[in-house]
């Protein structure tokens, strides 16, 4: 008779989480920054047409980095709750802080309970009405949730990325010329290769847009702005 | 709350949010109302009771193409049997940046069908990524009033009139649907309701091709006022309490309104000929 072999479940964890945070690591990286009119995201990514940040609802933008089946599965899943509740209920139901919650449920649930864990970070973002009311959370890959101010970086060099985005952040907040410099700054510093415009993703939750906030920078508008 | 276990794979779903909505919710859907059987329909003695008294119909609502785009206008006149129910109804819906859609029939299940149906073109956007294109809007429309046909059997008959601009064809397009779903388009204009047969005549005679946008609106509030005059379940405009029809207009550039006071302007002056003619 075999033995079965027997493994600490801190053990078990802790493999789990250094493959996870491996597959992380070889992603690109994509950063949200608050800025006058709402908020800014910036994501390194080559390509036009797989996206790496989308919109969610009204007010609500997505962004995923590391393995791109399993955030696109996260995301879609995202827009189906959003859909589902504002139809329910009301378009104002619908809340960055109650996805977080779900995002993080289902991250945490795969983490414990799959032989796989996903290697995946999300990246919610809120426009509010105000500036003060802007939100933005981050989902790890375990499920854990950090609600995050005035910037926040996911993907592989997001460590790198923060200190970098730390170093020119300003009071009050920047426009949108300024910001999208700063975070093209950033990503630049810690990029091994050399970030073109055409290697940008840029879309943004502007609060003065009347319905939907969300919108994609085309290549020629944010190029115009970096300077 | 895990949105990982519905079947079948979420991969492979389709991108549609009425779908999603009858795998997870049925019972927020008209299709699923029934429990899946079909109830009995109305007999002819119901209708003569005046069953149907307690839903609101009538209604003028109406597309016209001109060169540019497409204009697509509606009453405000919401009855229960010989009563008003509301008069300031809006039919008029838009329902994504490029299509619109106006709604004949029991007001509940209408409005009801206009917020799902715009909710299902912006979740597909999200989804794909993309826009599903004029024809494929039109025809989801379909399937959608097809669903509704149990309710039908009930009395409560929704039947939407579709615009879009068609980028391919760079023109304003009309689709106008019956009952069982069957999605027919109309080249030049079109118009359902109580009052639609009388305001077809009105654009009927009065119609030609590549009209100017203002010749357009003019047309069409020409039109409702016919079919507010011989209609009664068609409001016309309400010079007392400066309640007018609503119209949009769909171009390349977008849907947009007509702003109340163009309308309003031009229903003074309508009002003025009319009552010189008599």
């Amino acid at each position: 008779m075999s033995m079965p072999y027997y493994v600490s479940p801190e053990q078990l964890m802790q493999d789990k989480a250094e493959y996870a945070k491996k597959g992380i690591a070889k992603g690109r990286s994509i950063i949200a920054m608050e800025y006058q009119d709402g908020v800014l995201l910036v994501a390194d990514n080559p390509s036009t047409s797989l996206f790496k940040v989308s919109e969610i609802y009204d007010n609500i933008a997505f962004s995923g980095a590391g393995k791109y089946s399993e955030f696109e599965n996260l995301r879609k899943a995202g827009i189906q709750h959003a859909d589902l509740k504002g139809f329910m209920y009301s378009r104002e139901d619908v809340t960055a802080r109650s996805l977080a919650n779900g995002y993080s449920q289902t991250l945490g649930t795969i983490f414990s309970q799959e032989m796989k864990p996903y290697e995946v970070e999300i990246l919610l973002a809120q426009v509010g009405e105000h500036p003060g009311e802007n939100e933005l959370f981050r989902i790890a890959f375990d499920g854990t949730i950090f609600h995050e101010r005035s910037f926040v970086a996911i993907g592989g060099r997001a460590e790198a990325l923060l200190a970098a985005l730390q170093k020119g952040a300003s009071e009050p907040l920047m426009d949108l010329h300024a910001a999208l410099n700063h975070c093209v700054k950033s990503l630049k510093s810690v990029s091994e290769q050399d970030l073109q415009p055409d290697g940008l993703e840029v879309a943004t939750l502007d609060r003065n847009r009347l319905g939907r906030k969300f919108r994609r920078l085309l290549e020629d508008e944010f190029s115009s702005l970096l300077s | 709350m895990n949105w990982m276990n519905s079947t079948p794979p979420s991969y492979l779903q389709s991108s549609s949010f009425f779908d999603h909505l009858l795998q997870t919710r049925p019972e927020l859907t008209p299709a699923a109302r029934w429990g899946g059987s079909l109830p009995n329909p109305l007999s002819i003695d119901d209708v003569q009771r005046g069953y149907l008294a307690s839903v609101t119909h009538g209604t003028t609502v109406l597309a016209i193409k001109y060169a540019d785009g497409v204009v697509i206008a509606g009453d405000r006149r919401a009855t229960e049997g010989y009563q008003l129910a509301a008069r300031t109804m809006e039919k008029v819906f838009k329902t994504d940046s490029h299509s619109a859609m106006a709604i004949a029939g029991a007001a509940g299940p209408c409005i009801e069908m206009a917020k799902l149906f715009s909710i299902e073109l912006e979740h597909y956007e999200k989804l794909d990524g993309v826009s599903l294109t004029c024809v494929g809007k039109a025809n989801r429309l379909g399937q959608m009033v097809k669903a509704n046909l149990p309710m039908v059997m009930q009395g409560l008959v929704v039947v939407p009139l579709f615009v879009g601009f068609d980028f391919k064809l760079g023109q304003g397009r009309i689709f106008k649907y019956d009952v069982t779903g069957g999605r027919y388009e109309e080249i030049d204009y079109h118009s359902i309701g109580s009052g639609g047969k009388d305001a077809k005549v009105t654009i009927k005679e009065r119609y030609r091709r590549m009209l100017l946008e203002e010749e357009a609106i003019r047309l069409a509030l020409q039109a409702l006022f016919s079919a507010a005059e011989e209609d009664v379940g068609t409001g016309g405009p309400d010079m007392f309490r400066r309640i007018f029809p609503t119209m949009k207009l769909i171009d390349v550039t977008g849907v947009r309104d007509v702003e109340e006071s163009r309308i309003a302007s031009l229903c003074d002056e309508l009002a003025r000929t009319r009552a010189k003619q008599d």
